[in-house]
């Protein structure tokens, strides 16, 4: 019986038509509360006391960086699904979701730049955080590149997982690099064990900021899987009178 | 689980294994080179090369920074040992007394001469009315 649930939910025929069904409502609370969090993190909440006005763009910086590394997270399951189960929906979410991850990616490495110059003075270092996190980057290219160097896509589904399944140890890595080696990059300000160093003030609309990011891109996513799974499977039936 | 289904788990498995292995015993060897910064500490333990330039972090040592003209001199401690900087030029604006700093230059008779200056910021985020009383305490 859960065998075949399964196999039902995990035919990209319900797929387009369950998120087709729930796009509207991620979608526009997404938007809104990304809203809501950077409208209150950039004009109401208070200045930092150490870096004044531009600590702002932690609103940007923070989210960015936390899906950075979700989405790979996310890749790496549907990757463990597809190699097993040989789920080809789990196949077309990695591949589009690996397009929503390096832009995030490069939205992350983008605004710590931007952040760096006034506050470190330099936007560049390669100190372990930053460099672990370029290796993200370069792994999501290489992810999309080597899907679309093959000719056969069943054998390109498989490769492309086996990389993201190799490509998961740096996930840890990013997280602890700020620990385990001294890098100009602070470490963690909110964690699990020893809760936040932010005041509540700047700490709401960062959170706030966060759930939105994740909606927004989980709506990005959507688009990208639904429009990569109707290409793909445009020979089918179904998508002819979908479409 | 279906046999043919243990299996290709079990191959995923080793897969995650020997490119976790793979990766940590490059990190191992490559250790403390990934490090951005030497420690104070590890600067005066007499290890390193006076020719190469290197970058050196810490604490700036409370009043400690005097200037003269566009030179500054300070240092930079790890509470445990301290090194004498001396830079030419304009210090970025989160660099002052008591916060962190990383500079690069080189280390030459006990003396380090930086050429470049980053302010290290720490995880914490007030507002500035919070900070002036917590100071107080």
């Amino acid at each position: 019986m859960f065998s075949s649930f399964v196999h039902r939910f995990s035919s990209p025929k319900s797929y387009v038509e369950i998120t087709r069904k729930f796009f509207p409502y991620i979608s526009l609370f997404g938007f809104l509360l990304l809203l809501i969090g950077w409208i209150w993190g950039l004009a109401f909440a208070p200045e930092d006391a150490v870096q004044g006005n531009s600590y702002r763009i932690i609103y940007l910086h923070v989210p960015a960086s936390i899906f950075a590394q979700l989405v790979y997270f996310f890749m790496s399951i549907c990757a463990l699904i597809h190699l097993v189960w040989r789920v080809k929906l789990a196949a077309y979410l990695i591949k589009s979701a690996a397009l929503v991850g390096a832009m995030i990616t490069f939205i992350a490495l983008f605004s710590g730049s931007i952040w760096g110059i006034p506050t470190w003075g330099t936007w560049w270092q390669w100190d372990a955080r930053i460099t672990s996190t370029l290796i993200l980057f370069i792994m999501y290219l290489g992810i999309i590149t080597l899907h679309g160097s093959f000719s056969n896509l069943e054998k390109a589904d498989r490769l492309m997982s086996i990389l993201v399944v190799v490509g998961v140890v740096n996930i840890p890595i990013i997280k602890k690099s700020v620990d385990w080696w001294s890098t100009l990059h602070q470490s963690a300000s909110i964690t699990i064990s020893d809760g936040t160093s932010i005041d509540p003030s700047m700490l709401y609309p960062l959170l706030i900021s966060i759930f939105g990011m994740g909606l927004t891109l989980i709506s990005l996513g959507i688009l990208s899987s639904k429009f990569y799974i109707l290409t793909r499977e445009k020979n089918k039936k179904w998508v002819q009178s979908y479409v | 689980m279906l046999e043919v289904r243990r299996k290709r788990l079990g191959k995923l498995l080793v897969i995650l294994f020997i490119s976790a292995v793979g990766i940590s015993l490059i990190l191992f060897s490559l250790n403390s080179k990934l490090d951005l910064f030497y420690t104070p500490s590890e600067i005066l333990s007499g290890k390193i090369n006076s020719s190469s330039r290197i970058k050196l972090g810490g604490m700036v040592k409370a009043n400690s920074i005097k200037r003269l003209g566009t030179s500054t001199s300070f240092l930079v401690t790890d509470f445990q040992a301290e090194v004498f900087v001396k830079f030419e030029g304009v210090t970025p604006d989160l660099f002052k007394e008591g916060s962190g700093v990383v500079v690069l230059g080189y280390f030459k008779d006990q003396k380090f001469s930086a050429e470049e200056i980053f302010a290290k910021h720490d995880e914490n985020y007030m507002p500035p009315e919070l900070e002036i009383g917590s100071q107080s305490e």
